[in-house]
């Protein structure tokens, strides 16, 4: 929920990318303002793939666009390489980008339908790459290849000639093409088959090994996010609940949404009762007007006074392992540097724009 | 093979015993295009007795949903042929007319589609929306209708349901469009309910809420359900019986709890373990079924699952295999070579032997840019 504070950061030397108290708001007119994204900071070592989950609505794919400046964060830091995204002008900006690149969720609406799969995967490369056809195509072959796609046929294709995990196979091609750092994956399995999704989950663990790619990896499927992460963090309308390593996030759930979402996760085991399982009771509050204190309040079967006045910070409750809840499933270790998290207002952080709806 | 087995197509156990709603009979539906003949659905039989759910998983272009609509009669295209039968409470539905047809629609079945952004009329509002067929079928006043629509939209747990009944699709979240798409369904108290994907394009806490829901209404009802999915986990425990398709064909079909404890059909096995678990440790390669469904104009001979398959022989390659049962008759599957059966084993250790690819990705030993080659 309120997941404010930064107990959970490593030192910057160790990682790769840093981002802090990052805001993104939206004019919603009359003055309004959407809050898609209010003060969320994690941090990723190279080579990491970081799982951002939770519902529709959350700020995950916010957050995942932020990180590449699209658009520009309201407010709060980017940092990548020791360099803060938010600080370069449009042309450094510009540069940097080739190592920084995006999957999308639909495969298919993300490709041009009327250019060939050769043009779509080199357009990349017109910018930053080589110019010349033959270099170009040697580049994009060989890509093209390490993705399943049968370069040669594949060339003056159209997408529509396609399937949904082939499109998908291209654009993770295209993402490739650039050479860069860093991938921000936004639901790229969501809209596939689960035989297909397999396919992709296992080419993108193949991929990453391969080129020494860090992942940031947002899905809603807690079950994939496992799959794919070395950490994982779980978003609640605009917030961080938890942050830990995949494993131990799933064996001990501290944040009781995490434990709800969880539970939500389809088992294909008939022995369980499903009708058992807990759900999460009703909608998504709106992000023009979250709840105060602790945003997930007012859907939290642990919910008391508390958290309605005052923000949880985030505490450390395990190795690696940090939860923003006051009444964790999983007692905090006391101390530690979970004191070292900022003394920030419950009355959360500052809005002055008025806004759009948020991105999913 | 051997004699043991019942070799043959079962039909389906179709005497009329008063309680089977619906009986199903080597149901075919080719769509002619240009290039051929498009079996989708290509011999299909089962029954499906009252209050009883039956779940129907396949990939995309396996023809499941195909199927439904085969069942509904919603293929009206010209091209769309449908021929052997389907009895609707001891009715033929093949063949119907459009206007007896517009008869049972609704009244009588009833269809949840996937995508509830599309499948509302965005420029009516939701209480016409849900009105529209209760005043046709039902024969109602307008403020009677808004009643039972308000009464509908309280029973699918829409909060302040008489302020929706003005509201327009796009004003409300997914999550209850697809409630809004179940209360119209449910208008009329069909018999019979076809859910296709549901829940596919909604979140996994809106996705656990409406099959709850389903499920509810399905008891008080007393309704039979068609759960058209891709995902097995949602179907495991929400269904009595399951049929996988492939290609058109159903290749495995069992109560649910003895599809998951003994599956016979290769194809079953891939899709189950296809699936993410959270049970799994981090980064577990998951064994990825290759390649992707046939061209249903121009199929390959033999089992259609063949060159996917991490069991097939050169025998799959020519002869196709029909439905039989080994222990129990409930319990049907299309496959020479079953799973957890002494040939089947052997056919698979031959294969990981041979290094053939499909097994090799079973066992999660393949490399995925070579997963899309088969």
């Amino acid at each position: 929920m309120a997941g404010s504070g930064t107990a959970h950061l490593r030192p910057q030397d160790e990682v790769m990318l840093q981002v802090t108290d990052l805001v993104v708001e939206f004019p919603a007119g009359k003055g309004r303002t959407v809050k898609a994204v209010s003060g969320i900071s994690f941090d990723i070592a190279p080579g990491e793939t970081l799982g951002l989950v939770g519902e529709s609505g959350c700020g995950k794919s916010t957050t995942g666009r932020a990180v590449l400046q699209l658009p520009v964060p309201t407010s709060g830091s980017v940092v990548l390489d020791n360099e803060d995204l938010a600080s370069l002008d449009a042309e450094t900006m510009r540069n940097r980008r080739t190592k920084l690149q995006m999957i999308f969720q639909d495969p298919i609406s993300s490709l041009n339908p009327r250019r060939m799969v050769g043009e779509v995967v080199a357009e990349p490369l017109n910018v930053w790459g080589p110019k010349g056809q033959d270099e170009q195509w040697n580049i994009v072959a060989r890509i093209l290849d390490q993705v399943g796609i049968d370069p040669g046929p594949a060339r003056y294709k159209r997408p529509h000639e396609f399937s949904g995990g082939q499109c998908q196979r291209i654009s993770i091609a295209r993402a490739l093409v650039t050479g860069p750092e860093l991938i921000i994956c936004d639901e790229p399995v969501s809209a596939l088959d689960v035989s297909i999704q397999a396919q992709i989950l296992n080419l993108l663990d193949d991929l990453k090994t391969e080129y020494g790619l860090t992942l940031v990896f947002i899905a809603h499927d807690l079950a994939v996010v496992k799959n794919i992460s070395d950490r994982v963090a779980v978003m609640y309308l605009g917030k961080m609940c938890e942050i830990s390593e995949a494993d131990e996030l799933y064996a001990h759930p501290a944040h009781p949404y995490t434990e709800l979402l969880l539970g939500s996760s389809p088992v294909p085991d008939p022995s369980v009762d499903v009708s058992s399982i807990r759900v999460i009771e009703g909608e998504l509050p709106s992000p023009i007007a979250p709840p105060s204190g602790c945003r997930f309040r007012t859907r939290c079967p642990a919910a008391t006074e508390v958290c309605a006045q005052e923000e949880p910070l985030m505490r450390k409750v395990a190795e690696d392992h940090y939860v923003a809840c006051h009444h964790p499933l999983v007692t905090p270790v006391e101390g530690g540097s979970a004191a070292s998290a900022a003394p920030e207002s419950a009355v959360s952080v500052t809005s002055q724009n008025a806004g759009d709806v948020p991105t999913v | 093979m051997d004699n043991e087995f019942q070799v043959g197509r079962v039909p389906a156990r179709h005497v009329d015993d008063g309680e089977s709603l619906l009986v199903v009979d080597d149901l075919r539906t080719h769509f002619e295009v240009p290039a051929g003949s498009v079996r989708a659905v290509d011999g299909v039989s089962f029954t499906l007795a009252r209050g009883r759910t039956l779940g129907v998983v396949g990939e995309s272009g396996s023809g499941k949903t195909v199927l439904s609509r085969s069942i509904m009669g919603l293929n009206t295209s010209a091209n769309a042929i449908t021929t052997g039968s389907v009895m609707y409470a001891g009715d033929e539905m093949v063949g119907k007319s459009s206007k007896e047809k517009k008869l049972l629609w609704g009244a009588e079945m009833a269809m949840v589609f996937q995508d509830p952004m599309t499948s509302l009329n965005p420029v009516v509002t939701i209480g016409r929306q849900l009105t529209e067929h209760v005043r046709y079928h039902l024969d109602m006043g307008r403020k009677e209708a808004n009643e039972v629509a308000v009464a509908l939209l309280k029973s699918v747990h829409i909060p302040e349901a008489e302020s929706r009944l003005n509201n327009y699709p796009h004003q409300m979240s997914g999550g209850m469009r697809q409630r809004v798409c179940i209360a119209i369904a449910l208008a009329c108290g069909p018999r019979m309910l076809f859910a296709d994907e549901p829940t596919t394009a909604l979140d996994v806490t809106v996705q656990h809420q409406i099959l709850n829901l389903l499920a509810e209404q399905q008891s008080d009802r007393a309704m039979a359900m068609i759960l058209v999915t891709h995902d097995l986990g949602v179907v495991a425990g929400r269904t009595d019986e399951i049929m996988v398709m492939y290609a058109g064909k159903a290749v495995e079909k069992a109560p649910t709890a003895e599809l998951f404890s003994q599956l016979r059909h290769p194809y079953t096995q891939g899709l189950l373990w296809s699936i993410p678990k959270v049970t799994q440790p981090k980064h577990t390669r998951l064994n990825a079924i290759p390649g992707r469904p046939p061209n249903l104009i121009s199929p390959p001979t033999g089992c259609k699952f063949a060159p996917r398959c991490a069991y097939a022989q050169d025998l799959c390659r020519t002869d196709e295999p029909q439905l039989r049962s080994i222990d129990s008759p409930d319990h049907v599957f299309a496959c020479h070579f079953p799973v957890g059966t002494p040939e089947g084993e052997a056919a698979f250790q031959s294969n990981i032997d041979a290094g053939h690819p499909p097994a090799l990705a079973a066992v999660g030993k393949l490399r995925a840019t070579e997963e899309v080659s088969a």
